[in-house]
């Protein structure tokens, strides 16, 4: 291996670990306000590709029929939850048509404008509408009512939705892999490296969302209600802040994050209906490398994740996976002994 | 205790029935693949169910079982009976590597570890050139006995259910034991069990590595009886698959374990012909009703299928067989008048806070001593710091001469200290007997292997018997074989005691013994307390009740915002200017 062969492989080790490292703060938010191990984190990135690529042949997305029925569920619920708890039919009636009104607007939005054959970027900016939209109804259909619920609980919860995700994008997708057009072709020449323009929009969309982020949790009041639920959600709920809104924004930003992701991967590798489950667990092993907490954390260990995949393709292709996921072992051996001793679950 | 006999009988009743009866092949064969699942199933009861650890990587332990033994059979020769035993300590040094990584840490982290490593063993054993990459090892032999084919068919399913049912009633049988009450307390938090003598850690790798031994028999059975191994069996899909089965089933029971197997199993060759036909494209598409259904079941239906049925099982109780059993050893009791715990200066901070501030104080052998004082004066801690329950920042304490400063809680009680806790810590699906026997733990030492077996039974009444004998010394001889979670919270407390009295103790140390009891309790706990202490028993008591602290004790330790204000006998705290103006204030 000479330099040029190692700047090569950092290069696309820190581009895979931009994607990851979204996907791990998404790990990390989603982990730290609701206790809930998201690992269907990386369904929405295959759900934001495929929406794309199905928007790029104009028809409409498998995606606008799933979000509706969702969508539909989610009203019936929130009515029936609603009345039963408070007897008010007026009221309940609204809050239902209140979840189905921004899906809906979505789903009608997008049959529209899927045979327009509009430029790249509308499309885009519909898929990541689209998906986003999926967050807080998988929020209200799956986890609201196991708000409670122990981490473990949740955790299997999560492997329930990764199931039924898989399996649905599987029904609306079809089995067929699609590869997105790039959204930018130029080619820039640093060195021995070759920069596509779809590298330089995985940086910087990369770091324009963690600076977004960060922004978002230090200056605005919705982020400090949310930092506020993640260190202790009674007091949240005490001081006003609903965790059932809570939750649901923050899985709001996970779908956002995610289908963002998607976009940006999409044009580099050809994208299956479960294409997502990998890439969304190595985002995984990041956040685990942050011990679930730690924002600055999970961008370290995504790009440190990143790197070590693009040098074990190289080394040992076939084995890049399982370089990839053995490598959470001497990290959590390393928590674990820096922890000390096992700590009371109370 | 036919509760459990039941279905045992049944199915030994049934498993040679239907090997005899015209049963259709299909049928056999459907069965021998729910018998291989529900033996992994059986293993995640243990762990999740009892244990209150989650693992979704067990196929990869059944893998590891596989293929040991396709690849030593077919690049060997080695017989199949070996290779069974070769499989088995390869899956435990796994699961003990595994098991010491991750079982330290909180709960979530296991799971976790067990995604990753059920995914990298899938692609390590797709990728190995010598195990056949992804198209797997071809051409297994059957398993035999001499000349007779036992690896197919009848045959197979009478030695897959046979194990099954062996593995099952093992497994109860543990569960019903010295171990398998340890194992029944982790799941609500390692504080109490600690406290007991228990190492919780301990117990926590071995069930990791009982259900991995289950997973890796299966393993070593589903090779012969398919007679080829590939990796598509043993990815995390399947190992997901095993512990949905299991959560459907009940998976806090052992019985659960096969009919959740049996339920799956059945479901998913059904919805994999219906589900297509259905949507008119192939594809597996069975994943989006399992992982609706598991969120429901989760939903409403926590406890799996078989609580409903374990519900309407009666449940008659224990069966008193321990009169004459001997008695268990006890430790030689401090002389009167020794000195049985000195505590000097000892010392807590937290971050700036001085929670506990260069306490010290003496305890001798029949001593009734209280630690009182106002809320947050440092009571509890000062208790933690004794027990080993939180480290100290500096200072020490002496046990009957010892010096136990460093040692953990575990430890400290072994010698011979027992506690209660402030609030309550049981485990409330156990009776008030076994809940008690938990406090003997320390003066027996059955393992796993001999519980499984039922070769314990001696030490099992020596055992029953002293919980017996504790729990009718204060007063709770009615209440032997209820739940203990039914009890009102004066009788919990009480169970509390008899539970640190089963420790064999020389000195015990009771948290808040008289929160919530009535006042005919109290008074019955003075007695209690009184009769103890004729016996020669020190202790130490952490209490509000002004009443009874005074009425018992012989010596005070007045504590306030985690300092020493004073000592001396009620009569001198009482009139003390100092104690009042802590507690009432003093007047401007």
């Amino acid at each position: 291996m000479d330099f040029s062969i190692a700047s090569i492989l950092l290069l696309d080790g820190f581009t895979n670990g931009a994607v990851y490292a979204l996907l791990g703060l998404a790990t990390v938010l989603v982990f730290t306000v609701t206790r809930v191990i998201f690992i269907p984190q990386g369904e929405f990135v295959a759900y934001g590709a495929l929406t794309l690529a199905m928007l790029q042949t104009g028809k409409t997305p498998g995606t606008v029929w799933l979000l509706l029925i969702l969508a539909v569920v989610a009203a019936l619920m929130e009515l029936f939850e609603r009345w039963r708890h408070h007897g008010n039919a007026v009221r309940a009636l609204k809050s239902a048509l209140k979840t189905l009104v921004f899906p809906a607007l979505i789903s009608v939005l997008s049959i529209w404008a899927a045979p327009q054959q509009f430029p790249l970027w509308v499309q885009a900016a519909l898929s990541v509408a689209i998906v986003t939209a999926f967050g807080p109804l998988v929020y209200r259909v799956a986890y609201q009512s196991l708000e409670a619920a122990t981490p473990l609980v949740l955790l299997i919860v999560s492997v329930g939705v990764h199931f039924a995700m898989t399996g649905l994008g599987l029904l609306f997708f079809g089995a067929e892999g699609f590869r997105n057009p790039t959204f930018w072709d130029e080619r820039f020449s640093v060195g021995p490296l070759t920069l596509s323009g779809q590298t330089v929009i995985i940086f910087v969309v990369s770091l324009a969302l963690i600076v977004m982020m960060w922004l978002y949790f230090e200056r605005s009041l919705r982020g400090k209600a949310l930092r506020a639920t993640a260190v202790n959600r009674t007091g949240a709920r005490l001081m006003g802040i609903s965790s059932h809104t809570s939750g649901q924004l923050t899985f709001l930003l996970a779908a956002f994050i995610g289908a963002l992701s998607g976009l940006l991967i999409g044009p580099t590798t050809t994208v299956f209906y479960d294409s997502g489950f990998l890439i969304g667990l190595k985002g995984f092993v990041a956040a685990v490398v942050a011990g679930l907490s730690s924002y600055p954390g999970a961008l370290l260990g995504a790009l440190f994740v990143g790197i070590v995949e693009a040098f074990g393709a190289f080394w040992a292709s076939a084995f890049k996976e399982v370089i990839v996921f053995t490598l959470v072992l001497p990290i959590l051996l390393v928590r674990s002994l820096r922890s000390g001793h096992s700590d009371e679950e109370h | 205790m036919n509760k459990k006999n039941l279905p045992i009988l049944l199915l030994v009743l049934a498993v040679p029935a239907i090997a005899l009866l015209p049963v259709p092949d299909f049928w056999i064969a459907q069965l021998n693949y729910i018998g291989l699942y529900a033996l992994v199933c059986l293993g995640l009861v243990l762990l999740t169910g009892v244990g209150g650890l989650t693992s979704f990587g067990q196929a990869a332990f059944v893998g590891i079982g596989a293929y040991t033994t396709a690849w030593l059979t077919l690049n060997t020769g080695m017989s199949p009976w070996l290779t069974l035993f070769v499989g088995l300590a390869l899956t435990a040094v796994s699961a003990v590597i595994v098991g010491l990584i991750t079982l330290r840490m909180s709960g979530h982290y296991l799971p976790l570890a067990t995604i990753a490593w059920g995914l990298s063993l899938y692609y390590l054993m797709g990728n190995l050139d010598a195990l056949g990459k992804y198209d797997g090892l071809l051409g297994l032999k059957s398993l035999s006995v001499g000349d007779i084919d036992i690896g197919q068919g009848r045959l197979f399913f009478v030695l897959t259910w046979a194990i099954l049912l062996a593995g099952a009633v093992a497994l109860l049988n543990l569960l019903d034991s010295r171990p398998g009450r340890a194992i029944r307390s982790l799941k609500g938090g390692t504080q109490m069990a600690e406290a007991m003598g228990i190492s919780t850690f301990r117990y926590k790798v071995t069930i990791f590595v009982i259900a991995a031994l289950f997973a890796s028999v299966a393993g070593w059975l589903l090779a012969h009886f398919q007679r080829t191994v590939n990796p598509s069996a043993f990815g995390l899909k399947m190992g997901i698959e095993y512990l949905f089965m299991t959560v459907v089933g009940g998976v806090g029971y052992v019985w659960g374990a096969i009919v959740g197997a049996g339920l799956i199993k059945l479901l998913d060759d059904y919805l994999q012909v219906a589900l297509p036909a259905l949507i008119g494209t192939s594809g597996s598409y069975e994943v989006i009703v399992f992982g609706v259904a598991l969120v429901l079941v989760l939903k409403y239906l926590p406890d799996g299928l078989w609580s409903v049925v374990a519900r309407k099982l009666p449940s008659p109780p224990r069966k008193v067989d321990w009169q004459n059993a001997p008695d268990l050893p006890a430790r030689s009791k401090p002389a009167p008048g020794d000195l049985v715990l000195q505590v000097d200066k000892i010392r807590k901070q937290f971050g700036g806070l001085t929670a506990v501030n260069d306490i010290s104080f003496n305890i001798a052998a029949g001593q009734i001593v209280g630690l009182i004082g106002p809320n947050g004066a440092g009571k509890s801690t000062t208790f933690n710091l004794i027990t080993g329950v939180l480290s100290k920042t500096s200072g020490q304490v002496l046990f009957r001469g010892n010096d136990i400063s460093a040692l953990p809680s575990r430890d400290i009680s072994r010698q011979g200290m027992a506690r209660t806790f402030q609030h309550v810590k049981m485990i409330a699906d156990m009776t008030v007997l076994e809940n008690v026997a938990m406090g003997a733990y320390t003066r027996g030492n059955s393992g796993v292997v001999s519980s499984m077996l039922r070769t314990n039974q001696a030490e099992e009444q020596s055992l029953m018997k002293e919980a017996q004998r504790q729990l009718e010394r204060i007063g709770m001889g009615a209440y032997l074989h209820e739940q203990a979670g039914n009890l009102a919270m004066g009788p919990q407390r009480l169970m509390e005691i008899a539970r640190a009295l089963c420790c064999d103790p020389a000195l015990l140390l009771l948290d808040e013994p008289a929160a919530g009891l009535r006042h005919k309790e109290k008074q019955a706990l003075a007695a209690v307390l009184r009769q103890l202490q004729g016996e020669g028993m020190s202790i130490l008591l952490v209490e509000h009740d002004m009443d009874l602290v005074m009425d018992v004790c012989d010596h005070l330790v007045v504590m306030e915002f985690g300092t020493l204000l004073t000592q001396g006998t009620p009569a001198e705290i009482q009139a003390s200017p100092a104690v009042r103006a802590a507690y009432l204030g003093t007047e401007h």
